[in-house]
């Protein structure tokens, strides 16, 4: 099953190299990852989504919690979280089929942020799955180039009662 | 010149509103150990660490040991630290000397040992350049160190000392790197000597949970045969005397790990001495049978569960453990209680009662006198075993052993009686060949008062001889065994056993060293010993000498196996206890 963790983590260039080292070192997967950073300038926020057994993830969490630099690890899946992923596309988009792209673009509520005479390069964001469609709805036009941020998250503040 | 008293008189300076006195990152450096109570530093000198060494030349409170390699450094301050508690500290320079220490720190972290490793780097502006002995050292160990730092800054390196050996020390300990350029030791800085460690990610837990715990009572009231499965965290805990407590308390038998022997004394009857590949017959059916495994500072390793659905599977299980990463690591666990063992014993003791488990107790009697751990005598050849009751019994149960990594090991864990924590040194996750010798000599080092002896086969003392010129330069009386077949024993074991005798690369017989002449031009002492009138003679010689280190080569039965023994992939009750005829 997918996992959302949230770790806040000394803004330190070591602490990136520990952490993906532990994943590689352990097998585990990382599907995505994403760092910058956090409210407070010494800190960085990073997402990562992963994939495992229960008792894998158990690890992981764990894991991620030894590191001397990781200040705070939330396995976000169970609980209530908002989460976005950027995308930037690079199309292929000839005279007759711009107005298309355009169409779609909007449907998705992307943005045209550059433009070239054979070329229009798309903001979108949301889910994954809508970038994944997104970018599906695009590939028949020639994808030039495609660039994602990855996962970014937060717990929703308001939990809810169920 | 540096000294303690010069430290009290900055203090008083700062109360007094002066300006902090300016110190080289050198003296930083050297003025930091002694205020972290750092007396032995284990080390060897090059380029970049020269200020280091030329202010250790001024300096009184420490001892500097110059080994002859890096490796044997490390496992040195291993050593020191796994006999006395306290944190090893090795000093290295760049690139190479830093690269040397690699297995050493590898053998420490896989063993959960606290050490503090300090190399010397390329001035800052070169770092990245390729260039003269650099080698990044962080990168090369970040997967083996609890946490290491780079200090990039004078004025940091005061704080990341004290963080590192905060670090090394508490929680589940381990070792920590810190790396420092040449510039920043020779840069100057205000030296505070006050400071408060501040790390923000890091806050082990001591104290188990009071719910658990009580937990863990009722399920031990209503266990009829209970076994205790004590590991090295016992003796990083010093709860040897707690763990004691509660298996009188609860007659409850007791098995330790490789690393977990000497926790309990092995002369009483509820040790089952060791379980697991090469453990006793009835530590292994005992743990297979029992209906509540206590697992106390352990980790569930390999070597010890054997084919894991298979261990232990008719018990509960409750893991006292400070690292919550080792639970349920391996083996699923029923009941968690994450803490230092010392502190969870002192809280479980007063409210647990004595098992009903005397028909248990009965019947473990009975494994241990129908499968005791055994060997056949062979003419006047000497067997291995023999050797090692004999270490014990001149030494009364009482000496540091530091055993190496083959049959000897084995051999070593199984016969000699350990009865005191702290006793027993071995490398137990990394398996490292090269680990013995000098792991006794930081133990020698660490605790004159007691007699440190290295168990040795004659292939592994071979990858760390030279520390021979370290003992005798310092006069440290380290007693070295050889368990000499001819052999790199375990190897061939599993060569003959597994190949069909096919010994390929691993007869040693034509090409070894005499030992004796060996340790003879280096200056120490060493004896042969063909037969038992002869070792005893050796060992007498051997004990007898206060000064110069003193090997006993003793010759032994080239083709001996070590039994009981769990073939991999099997089960622990599965063993094999003879040579199939
Ligand atoms: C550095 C290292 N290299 C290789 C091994 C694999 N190995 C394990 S035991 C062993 C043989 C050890 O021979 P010896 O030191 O003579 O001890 P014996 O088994 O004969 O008692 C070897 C090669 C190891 N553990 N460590
Ligand atoms: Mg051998």
């Amino acid at each position: 099953m997918k996992h959302t963790i949230s770790l806040l983590v000394e803004n330190k260039s070591d602490a990136l190299q520990r952490i993906a080292g532990l994943f590689s070192g352990r097998g585990f997967n990382i599907d995505t990852i994403s760092v910058g950073r956090a409210e407070d300038p010494s800190h960085v926020r990073m997402t990562i989504v992963t994939h495992g057994e229960d008792r894998i993830i158990e690890q992981i969490t764990k894991q991620l919690h030894k590191l001397i630099d990781v200040v705070k690890v939330v396995d976000l899946t169970d609980m209530s979280f908002v989460n976005r992923e950027l995308a930037l596309i690079k199309v292929s988009a000839a005279e007759d089929v711009r107005a298309e792209i355009l169409q779609i673009v909007e449907v998705f509520r992307g943005k045209i942020i550059d433009i070239s005479p054979k070329t229009l390069t798309v903001e979108a964001t949301g889910s994954e799955d809508k970038v994944d469609a997104i970018i599906s709805m695009l590939r028949p036009y020639g994808l030039k180039e495609v660039a994602r941020t990855g996962r970014v998250a937060l717990k929703r503040e308001f939990q809810g009662e169920t | 010149m540096l000294s303690v008293a010069k430290a009290k008189t900055f203090e008083a300076d700062q109360t007094g509103n002066q300006p902090l006195p300016e110190l080289s990152g050198a003296e930083i450096f050297v003025q930091s150990l002694v205020q972290q109570g750092v007396e032995t530093v284990f080390g060897y000198p090059g380029g970049v660490v020269l200020s280091v060494y030329d202010t250790l030349f001024k300096t009184k409170n420490i001892n500097h040991f110059l080994v002859r390699h890096e490796q044997g450094g490390t496992h040195a301050a291993d050593g020191y630290a796994r006999a006395t508690g306290k944190p090893g500290v090795v000093l290295a320079t760049s690139g190479p000397g830093a690269t040397n220490t690699v297995t050493g720190i590898a053998t420490a972290f896989m063993d959960s040992i606290p050490l503090v490793i300090f190399t010397g780097q390329v001035p800052l502006n070169l770092i990245g350049n390729d260039a003269f002995q650099e080698a990044d050292i962080l990168g090369i160990t970040r997967p083996i160190t609890k946490h290491s730092y780079l200090v990039r800054d004078v004025s940091e390196l005061a704080d990341t000392i004290s963080k590192a050996f905060h670090i090394a020390v508490s929680g589940r300990p381990g070792p920590v790197l810190v790396d420092i350029p040449k510039d920043v030791l020779l840069a100057k800085a205000p030296y505070n000597s006050k400071r408060r460690v501040k790390l923000a990610g890091y806050k082990p837990m001591t104290k188990g949970s009071y719910r658990q715990i009580m937990k863990a009572v009722e399920m031990i009231g209503e266990s009829r045969r209970p076994v205790i499965y004590a590991g090295g965290g016992v003796m990083h805990s010093n709860a040897a005397a707690e763990l004691r407590e509660f298996a009188q308390k609860l007659g409850a038998p007791v098995t330790t790990t490789l690393l977990g022997l000497g926790a309990y004394p092995e002369s009483d009857d509820l040790s089952l001495g060791m379980l697991g590949m090469h453990g006793t017959w009835y530590a292994n059916m005992a743990v297979s049978e029992s209906d509540l495994l206590i697992a106390i500072g352990a980790r569930f390793d390999d070597r010890v569960t054997g084919r894991i659905a298979d261990f232990a599977k008719n018990a509960q299980k409750i893991h006292i453990d400070i690292d919550p990463a080792s639970i349920s690591k391996n083996v699923e666990i029923d009941l968690p209680i994450v803490g230092d063992v010392k502190h969870v014993l002192s809280d479980l003791i007063p409210h647990v009662n004595a098992c009903d488990s005397k028909s248990w107790l009965a019947e473990i009697k009975k494994w241990k006198a129908d499968h005791p751990l055994r060997y056949e005598t062979n003419g006047p050849i000497l067997k291995p075993q023999q050797v090692i009751q004999a270490v014990s019994e001149v030494t009364k149960g009482q000496a540091i052993v530091a055993s190496d990594v083959g049959q000897h090991q084995m051999w070593t864990a199984q016969y000699y009686q350990f009865s005191e924590p702290r006793s027993h040194l071995s490398s137990g996750g990394l398996g490292t060949m090269g680990y013995g010798f000098p792991a006794a000599m930081g133990a020698a080092v660490g605790r004159p008062d007691r007699t440190a002896v290295a168990i040795v086969g004659d292939g592994g003392f071979q990858m760390t001889a030279m520390e021979l010129a370290t003992a005798v330069h310092y006069k440290i009386p380290v007693k070295i065994v050889i368990l000499n077949n001819g052999y790199l024993g375990m190897v061939r074991q599993w060569q003959e056993l597994f190949f069909e005798k096919r010994y390929s690369h691993s007869d040693l017989d034509a090409s070894n060293p005499d030992f004796v002449k060996m340790a003879e031009c280096y200056g120490a002492i060493g004896y042969r010993a063909h037969n038992s009138a002869e070792l005893d003679e050796a060992l007498k010689k051997m004990m007898a000498e206060q000064e110069l280190p003193v090997l006993v080569d003793a010759i032994v039965d080239r083709e001996e196996n070590v039994y009981p023994m769990v073939p991999a992939g099997a089960a622990i009750y599965e063993m094999i206890e003879e040579d199939a005829k």
